[in-house]
């Protein structure tokens, strides 16, 4: 078992972003290293694109299901908008792992609201680690565009302590098997991914 | 070091487990947010039967019926489902069961997807019998195991409660094998299953002598313990706070109520002799505070005063809560304010978009009720105005035009298929019996979509995949007696317009079954269609469709080409032409 300090993460995303698969391949990977993990997740609202969020927390033992707000070590954002909705939620020495994407919500789409401005200072302003990615162009994503959320997990786990064995097993685990390999070429560019010197 | 037995498994997931592992055969539900998976996941076992029953009470009464008949059951629902299934519970607790019955009821404080927050707590009280809260997965598991030994030990229903935070959190289960029970088969006893009010009156004392026999195993059961030091105060949790107090103190004294009701009083009391102080930490409302403090006379026992009654609880309430007068010490950092809502919405290509479209345009009132379909109430369509439980629109419908008759000509009740079956068959007799003439619109999208797309009994598929004869809803309708019932295509605006308008004034009752299949049902896409920006003018009334493909563009629409599915009602509102087909893409050389 890797020594791993406790580490609370929070999945932010769209609706129909794969967001509730990441979080199980997180939960599954430290759970292939002995964990306790708990995660939680908001259902229902997931297919009509909502915002959706997963809390996962990997310890020795985990009590509340939930990442108390201000104290997460990581927070992984599908989409800049939901970044910044759940920024409060991370720690002061938190780091932010961002999609460029923009998912324009309907109240900016029909014109009574403006998608805001400035999200990624926004995140610096909170946070010394910010890594911005635009996944849409990186490979594998551009061939197979539903695997950006795997390439952003890919980019996180190198942050997580947890050994790149583990996570190959926790993919093959989460996902049905005609889907492995892109997800894990994804996870593998993420995990090679060097992020811009800020 | 994974052991094969442990699992990482949803609440959801481990009652399932649970309930297969205590040999249940028989499950019943109506889906529900947050108790759908319960049933999904009980139909991936061998060696039970689970189905979709078309309402709650149904599901209960089905659950009797197997219970009887010598059975384990399970009969699952969310917790609105239970005032549905609340006419069988209170007479079952006095007949009490055949093999053990569990029902569970997954509340959903905080009101993720729920027109309420009510404490279904307060029904274990109501129907006297047993209440289990189970803190986790593991606790799920092994909870419903000890409520079906409960069940048959004591003759009673017994009451699982979890909510949102159990029912959808994932955490480490250690699984076990199935144990096969032996059914008994229906033994005809008239005085403990025919309750009429003779024999009623012979069950009733015998109610309260099983709830005083459920109170003393209460005192024993394991489910019930005190851990942590410290004399200053002392916790009581029940289900998902008994963590957050955990996580918030850790160490403190806590009494731990997984068999929350009836309460053990005598372990209550001996807790209390311990501490100074008692800080009941409760969801909702003060159900164990006031038992608690109604026991303990002269004992400073705290709760509400602490933490509020309305929502979720969380760690850093607790903390707050806990650290004294005037204290915002561990408080939480200040909102992110001014982002835009990212509401759920109506998918690109929706069936309802058209009819509620329709329904703004002709400015009807529309009394409506829970599904996808409830979505229309939110700008830009907002046009649907009442939403109180399943089924209630015909209803209401009828109460408004009985207090205005004039108001037929502009009230038209919509409701789902799925919630049809549910509970709008019987307001719809009463909207023909009643002399009503009010016009019902049912959005017949073929699934039971909100809740994950379940069939029902108007596909006739079942939650394994057999078919069984679908429903005509046209026939049935006729069948109460409606005579002009109509099925129109909701995506073919000018007729549906012309057709409700019609019906408006029709001078008796009408259904119009808008008919078409949820887009999210895997039909083969449409090609997308495209803006003409030389014809836009940019008149913002494809806008007013709420489509998550069309946004406003510089000055004229545009349409995300990955959204779009092609269903056509932007072209069909667009008064320019500019949108088709076949408009050529911009830099196409043709």
């Amino acid at each position: 078992m890797t020594a791993i300090k406790k580490t609370d993460l929070l999945i932010a995303g769209v609706g129909g972003q794969g967001t509730l698969l990441t979080g199980k391949i997180i939960a599954a990977a430290a759970q292939e290293e002995g964990y306790d993990v708990k995660t939680s997740e908001t259902h229902g609202m997931a297919q009509r694109g909502g915002s959706v969020v997963i809390h996962v927390r990997i310890a020795d033992r985990v009590c509340a299901p939930l990442v108390p707000k201000g104290e997460a070590d990581f927070l992984l954002a599908f989409e800049k908008l939901e970044a910044l909705r759940f920024l409060p939620w991370l720690s002061p020495e938190g780091m932010v792992v961002v999609n460029c994407q923009e998912i324009k919500p309907l109240p900016v789409l029909i014109g009574v609201s403006t998608y805001p401005e400035g999200v990624a200072g926004r995140l610096r302003a909170r946070s010394r680690r910010v890594i911005p990615v635009d996944a849409a162009q990186m490979e594998p994503v551009r061939r197979h565009p539903r695997t950006a959320n795997v390439l952003l997990l890919g980019i996180l786990a190198r942050q997580l302590g947890l050994p790149q064995e583990s996570w190959r097993r926790a993919i093959s685990r989460s996902l049905p098997p005609h889907h492995h390999r892109i997800n894990q070429e994804a996870f593998d560019a993420g995990w090679s991914f060097q992020p811009a010197r800020q | 070091m994974t052991s094969s037995t442990t699992k990482l498994m949803s609440g959801n997931e481990a009652i399932a487990r649970g309930a297969y592992e205590a040999g249940v055969i028989v499950g019943t539900a109506y889906p529900g947010t947050p108790s759908t998976e319960i049933l999904e996941q009980l139909s991936r076992f061998p060696g039970l039967r689970a189905h979709w029953a078309p309402n709650e009470k149904v599901a209960l009464e089905v659950g009797i019926g197997a219970s009887l008949a010598g059975a384990r059951v399970l009969v699952a629902m969310k917790h609105v489902g239970v005032n549905v299934a609340a006419d069988p519970l209170m007479t079952l607790s006095y007949t009490g069961v055949g093999g053990g019955l569990l029902l569970v009821s997954a509340d959903d404080p905080g009101m993720h997807s729920s027109q309420n927050e009510q404490d279904n707590r307060h029904y274990a009280r109501l129907a006297k019998i047993p209440l289990l809260e189970p803190s986790d997965s593991q606790e799920a598991r092994d909870f419903v195991i000890a409520g079906l030994e409960l069940s048959e030990r004591f003759d009673t229903p017994v009451l699982l409660r979890t909510t949102t935070r159990i029912s959808h959190s994932r955490s480490l289960v250690k699984t076990g094998v199935r144990n096969e029970i032996d059914r008994k088969g229906f033994q005809k006893d008239p005085a403990k299953y025919v309750m009429i009010p003779g024999y009623a009156r012979r069950r009733r004392p015998l109610v309260e002598k099983r709830l005083a026999g459920l109170r003393r195993e209460a005192e024993r059961s394991p489910l019930n313990r005190t851990e942590g030091e410290g004399t200053a105060r002392g916790f009581i949790c029940s289900g998902i706070t008994y963590q957050y107090v955990k996580e918030a103190l850790p160490g403190e004294r806590i009494l731990k109520l997984g068999f929350s009701y009836p309460l053990p009083e005598k372990m209550i009391r001996d807790f209390a002799a311990t501490v100074k102080e008692i800080i009941v930490v409760e969801e909702l409302d003060p159900f164990l505070e006031e038992q608690i403090r109604a026991l303990l006379p002269g004992v400073p026992v705290t709760g509400k005063q602490l933490f509020p009654a309305i929502g979720e609880l969380s760690v850093n309430l607790i903390r707050r809560g806990t650290a004294g007068e005037g204290s915002v010490a561990s408080g939480d950092p200040p909102e992110t304010t001014e982002l835009p809502a990212r509401p759920p919405l109506l998918c690109p290509g929706c069936p309802h978009r058209g009819v509620f479209y329709v329904l703004r345009k002709l400015k009807l009132t529309v009394p409506g009720d829970i599904g996808c379909y409830t979505l229309g109430a939110l700008p830009p369509l907002k046009a649907l105005h009442t939403c109180i439980c399943m089924g209630s629109g015909i209803g209401i419908a009828v109460g408004m035009e009985r207090a205005d008759p004039a108001a037929a000509a502009s009230t038209v009740a919509v409701i789902g298929d799925s919630t049809f079956f549910h509970s709008g068959i019987t307001p719809l007799v009463d909207l023909v019996y009643s002399g009503s003439r009010t016009t019902v619109l049912i959005l017949d999208n073929r699934t039971t979509a909100m809740t994950g797309h379940q069939d029902h009994p108007g596909t006739g598929v079942t939650l394994q995949g057999a078919t069984r004869p679908p429903i005509d809803i046209e026939a049935l309708c006729r069948a109460v007696g409606v005579r002009r019932v109509f099925t129109a295509d909701p995506l073919q605006l000018r007729e549906l317009e012309s057709l409700i308008k019609k019906e408006l004034t029709a001078g008796e009752p009408s259904v119009i079954i808008a008919q078409r299949p949820c887009v999210l049902l895997g039909r083969t896409p449409s090609a997308p269609l495209r803006i003409d920006a030389q014809k836009c003018r940019d008149c913002g009334l494809c806008l007013a469709l709420g489509c998550p493909a069309l946004s406003r563009f510089g000055d004229c629409a545009s349409i995300d080409p990955l959204l779009c599915n092609g269903c056509g009602l932007c072209s069909q509102v667009c008064r320019h032409g500019a949108i088709g087909a076949t408009i050529p893409e911009e830099g196409d050389s043709n």
